[in-house]
């Protein structure tokens, strides 16, 4: 599978967008906080974080002696470049806008 | 749009197809930042103690500055960042930002982005909040397809 199908993959699920909501509003949190916010077994819940942590949508953590589970925009951004980019903003570099962005609040 | 609240420790991740040496150079050197970092030019010995500064392309205006922590070349580079480029970022606390390059099989190399000790700087953890994406997907497109980013 390439890197697009397992984010395609990992998001074609209600309870892993459920789950990267959760994850959205407040992160680094821990398997048994993010196991209260769904009707799931702890080994439902590991198994969609692990398909979740496989797309790089999820990226874990050591902190002292807990595991932090943090959301990762990044594989979404670059579908958004990939993808959405392509058929909406063709004639847009969106770096160009950023940076006149940038320039115009400096 | 859903309200958030901007994290207070943020991470990004990505894999790149290129080595730890030429992501290292990536992310230290000007001509390869104006083509990804939101056409920033970077200045920094990168050693510790170092000034880190990201520069405006055109110009000599700082838009980022702090200071060097901690390097380990082609592996990881810590320092602490204030974003000038917004006078209510301007004044908060300075945050950090760790670079940790990881090599993976395959010729992959993977880059994560910690950008924390927000908890003071909340108009700064709001601002980088998109950009951080943005930056490594600009990055991992130059180095895989020597092109920036197009729209």
């Amino acid at each position: 599978m390439t890197d697009d199908d397992l984010v395609f993959r990992a998001l074609a699920d209600p309870t892993r967008r459920h789950l990267l909501d959760r994850l959205f509003e407040r992160d680094g949190r821990t398997l048994t906080e993010l196991e209260s916010e769904v009707e799931m077994t702890r080994f439902g819940v590991m198994k969609h974080l692990r398909l979740l942590e496989e797309a790089g949508l999820v990226v874990t953590r050591r902190e002292g002696r807990q595991k932090l589970h943090y959301l990762n925009p990044v594989p979404i951004r670059l579908i958004h470049d990939r993808w959405i980019d392509k058929y909406t903003e063709r004639q847009v570099s969106a770096l160009a806008n950023l940076k006149s962005e940038l320039e115009e609040t400096a | 749009m859903t309200t958030m609240t901007a994290q207070t420790t943020q991470v990004y991740s990505v894999f790149i197809r290129a080595t730890p040496e030429q992501v290292w150079d990536a992310i230290t050197k000007p001509e390869f930042t104006t083509r990804y970092f939101h056409g920033t030019r970077i200045e920094s010995t990168f050693e510790p103690g170092a000034p880190y500064l990201s520069l405006a392309g055109d110009g000599d205006e700082t838009l980022v500055d702090g200071e060097v922590l901690e390097s380990d070349p082609p592996r990881m580079l810590k320092h602490t960042w204030r974003a000038l480029y917004d006078p209510e970022t301007a004044s908060e606390p300075f945050s950090r930002v760790t670079w940790e390059i990881e090599p993976q099989e395959g010729g992959v190399t993977k880059l994560t982005v910690v950008h924390d000790q927000l908890e003071a700087a909340p108009k700064t953890a709001e601002s980088v909040a998109g950009g951080w994406s943005h930056v490594l997907s600009g990055l991992k497109t130059l180095l895989e397809t020597g092109e920036p980013l197009q729209g």
